[in-house]
C-alpha cells in the first residue's frame, strides 16, 4: 500500500472552518435563480388567440384553453414546468418566468380571461 | 450443516435511496443467495406513449428518472430522430454531448457521496455532494432545469449555450479537477476502503458477459466496452478510450468511476474546444414510422431505447431498458458468498437506480 | 438499422440454437422486448458482442396464447426481463427461473399493458 500523506486535508480544514457556510440563509434571505430558470408559466392575455395548441401540448395537461369565453387556466400545482406549452405558443405570448409557485394547502387553479370581450 | 436463515433486505434501509427488496438466504454469516424483487415505484410510464405524441413524449422520458434524466431525453430523442432519418446540426451534437457529460460527473459524485456516507465518511460525502451541487448550479444556468433539464427536443436542443456559460463550465471544471484529484487519491489509498472493498463482491469477466453487466460494472471486470465509442451525439470527434481496470471487485467500480470523472473533465474540455457554430436545432415534420434500437452509455452504464412508430403521432411502443434493470442479475450473483454485513456496500458498488428499472 | 445494429426475424423453431449460438460466441444479452401487436405479440432478444459493438437483434413473432420456453436456462440474467414480459404484457413465457408469478411488480391489474380488445 501506498504510503499517505500526514496532514493532506490540513489546508482545507481550516479554510473550512473559517470561511461563509456554502449554503444561504433562505428563507431569510432571497434565493438567486439564473436567468433561464424554468419557475412557472405567465401568460399575456391581450397577445392571445385561444388557439389551444399549449392545451393539446402539454404532457401532464395542466392546461385549460375555453375557447368560446376567452379563458386560459393553469392547474399551476400540476404543471411540470418543462415549457412545452412556451415553445409551441404560435403569438409567443407564454413566457417561463423565475420563481416557484407558492406551496399551498390544496391545489388551486388559475384562470385568466381576455379582457376585450369582458369574460 | 450450518442453519439456513432468510433475512429480508429493504425495501427501506439506510443504504438505500430507492426501494429495492432482497431476500437474503444466509448460512450463518454467509449469502448463499439473493432474490431480488422490484416493484415498488413502478409508474408505466413506457405505455403512457399511447397516450401523448411523440414530441410530447420527450418530457415523460425525461422524468423516468431524476439522476439519468438528460441521458433518457438525449436517448429517446435520438432514436426518434434515427427512426424518422433526422441529422441535428452539429453543435446541437456537442450540446448535447457537453450537457451528458456533465450529468455524468453528477451522477458519479452523488455515487461517491452515497458510498462514503454508507462508510461512515461524512465529510467526504458532503464535499462531493458540495462539488455536485456547483453541477447542478451550471445545469440550472444553462437549461433552466438543476435536475431535469428539458434541453433536448426531436431535431436538436431547445436553447443553446452562450459563450460566456461555456467559459463558466471550463473554470468549474477546472476548479473541480483540482479539489477533486487529492481526494479521490486519498480516498482509492485509504486503509479502510480498501479493507472493506478489495476482494469483495468478484464478478470475473465471463461472468459480467453473460450476467449481462454493463457500464462502469463490466468494465470493472475488465471488458473494454463503453458505449460511447459507438459515436452517438459528439463523441465520434472526441478521443476517449474506455477506463477499465482488471480487479474485478468492489475496490475496481470505484476506481473505474471515479477514473471516469476525470475522463469527463477531458471530454467536456475538448468537446468545448472543439464545438462549431450555427444552428442547434432542425424543424421536424411528419410522424416517425418504423423501429430502431438506440444504444447511449448512461452515466451507471449502457441503456437501450426501442422506438417503434407507425405513422401517427402516437407511438406503438417506447421500451427503455435501463442499466440498473441489467446490473441486478449480476448484483444478485455477487451477492452469493459474500457477508451479511458487505451485503449494503455491495449494492452501492453496482450504483442501483431503481426509478430508472421501474420507469 | 445499419450494419451494427440488425433485426432478424427468427421462427420459434429456430430460436433456441440461435440463442445457443449467440452464447456460444461470448455474446452479451442486452435486452429483452415485448410489443402487443394485432395477432399476438412481438419479442425481440437483443444481444451485444463487446469486442465489436455489433448488437443483433432476434424477432419472434407469436400468437396471443403461444408458449415460449425461458432462455433463463441459457442466460440466467434473463429473467428480471422476461418476468417484466410475462407480467405486464401477459406473454405465455414457461420455465423461468426463478419465476415470480405475477409479483416483480406489485400491481392491481395483471397485463396492464396486454393489447386490448
Amino acid at each position: 500500500m501506498e504510503k499517505t500523506r500526514l496532514f493532506k486535508f490540513a489546508g482545507r480544514v481550516l479554510h473550512n472552518l473559517f470561511r461563509k457556510p456554502e449554503t444561504t440563509q433562505y428563507p431569510f434571505e432571497p434565493a438567486q435563480y439564473p436567468e433561464r430558470m424554468r419557475g412557472h408559466v405567465e401568460i399575456r392575455m391581450e397577445d392571445c388567440i385561444t388557439c389551444g395548441l399549449c392545451m393539446r401540448s402539454c404532457p401532464s395537461q395542466a392546461i385549460t384553453v375555453d375557447r368560446k369565453a376567452g379563458t386560459w387556466t393553469i392547474d399551476r400545482f400540476d404543471c411540470v414546468q418543462c415549457g412545452s406549452c412556451v415553445n409551441v405558443c404560435p403569438k409567443k405570448c407564454l413566457d417561463m418566468e423565475i420563481g416557484y409557485t407558492a406551496p399551498g394547502v390544496k391545489k388551486t387553479s388559475q384562470t385568466f380571461a381576455k379582457t376585450s370581450e369582458g369574460a | 450443516m450450518a442453519k439456513r436463515s432468510i433475512i429480508p433486505f429493504g425495501p427501506q434501509h439506510p443504504v438505500l435511496p430507492e426501494p429495492v427488496h432482497l431476500d437474503l438466504i444466509l448460512e450463518d454469516e454467509t449469502v448463499v443467495e439473493a432474490v431480488p424483487s422490484i416493484g415498488f415505484v413502478h409508474r408505466g410510464l413506457e405505455t403512457l406513449v399511447k397516450k401523448r405524441d411523440y414530441k410530447q413524449y420527450v418530457y415523460i422520458a425525461e422524468r423516468v428518472c431524476g439522476i439519468c434524466s438528460c441521458g433518457h431525453g438525449l436517448g429517446y430523442c435520438q432514436a426518434v430522430e434515427e427512426v424518422m432519418g433526422i441529422e441535428i446540426p452539429d453543435r446541437a451534437k456537442y450540446l448535447r454531448t457537453i450537457w451528458m457529460e456533465m450529468s455524468r460527473i453528477h451522477s458519479h459524485l452523488l455515487w461517491l457521496g452515497l458510498l462514503a456516507d454508507a462508510m461512515g465518511f461524512e465529510s467526504l460525502f458532503m464535499e462531493s455532494w458540495r462539488m455536485r451541487e456547483k453541477i447542478l448550479d451550471l445545469f440550472d444556468k444553462t437549461t433552466g432545469g438543476r435536475i431535469i433539464h428539458s434541453i433536448n427536443q426531436i431535431g436538436g436542443v431547445q436553447k443553446d449555450m452562450t459563450t460566456p456559460m461555456l467559459l463558466d463550465i471550463l473554470h468549474v471544471i477546472e476548479d473541480l479537477t483540482a479539489e477533486l484529484k487529492p481526494i479521490v487519491e486519498t480516498f482509492l489509498h485509504d486503509y479502510t476502503v480498501q479493507s472493506r472493498l478489495k476482494d469483495v463482491g468478484i464478478l470475473s469477466r465471463e461472468d459480467a458477459v453473460t450476467m449481462g453487466a454493463v457500464g462502469p460494472m463490466l468494465r470493472a471486470s475488465g471488458e473494454p466496452y463503453d458505449a460511447r465509442l459507438l459515436g452517438y451525439a459528439a463523441y465520434k470527434d472526441l478521443s476517449m478510450e474506455p477506463i477499465i481496470s482488471t480487479g474485478c471487485d468492489s475496490y475496481a467500480r470505484c476506481e473505474v468511476r471515479l477514473k471516469e470523472l476525470f475522463q469527463s473533465f477531458e471530454l467536456i474540455r475538448e468537446a468545448i474546444g472543439k464545438i462549431p457554430n450555427g444552428p442547434v436545432n432542425v424543424p421536424v415534420k411528419g410522424n416517425p414510422s418504423g423501429e430502431y434500437f438506440l444504444r447511449i452509455e448512461q452515466p451507471r452504464g449502457e441503456a437501450i431505447y426501442y422506438v417503434k412508430g407507425n405513422g401517427t403521432k402516437f407511438l406503438d411502443r417506447f421500451r427503455l431498458r435501463t442499466p440498473t434493470t441489467s446490473n441486478i442479475p449480476p448484483m444478485a450473483e455477487m451477492l452469493k458468498g459474500c457477508q451479511l454485513a458487505d451485503v449494503p456496500l455491495l449494492i452501492l458498488t453496482i450504483d442501483p437506480c431503481i426509478s430508472c428499472t421501474e420507469r | 438499422m445499419d450494419e451494427k445494429n440488425e433485426i432478424k426475424i427468427i421462427s420459434l423453431a429456430d430460436f433456441f440454437p440461435a440463442v445457443l449460438a449467440m452464447k456460444d460466441k461470448g455474446w452479451r444479452l442486452a435486452q429483452i422486448c415485448a410489443v402487443s401487436v394485432e395477432q399476438g405479440y412481438e419479442l425481440s432478444y437483443s444481444f451485444c458482442e463487446d469486442s465489436s459493438y455489433r448488437m443483433v437483434t432476434l424477432r419472434l413473432e407469436i400468437d396471443e396464447n403461444q408458449e415460449v420456453a425461458s432462455i433463463t436456462h441459457i442466460y440466467p440474467c434473463a429473467f428480471i426481463q422476461e418476468n417484466e414480459a410475462a407480467e405486464l404484457f401477459g406473454v405465455n413465457i414457461s420455465h423461468i427461473k426463478p419465476d415470480y408469478h405475477g409479483t416483480l411488480y406489485r400491481i392491481d391489474k395483471s397485463a396492464p399493458f396486454k393489447k386490448k380488445e
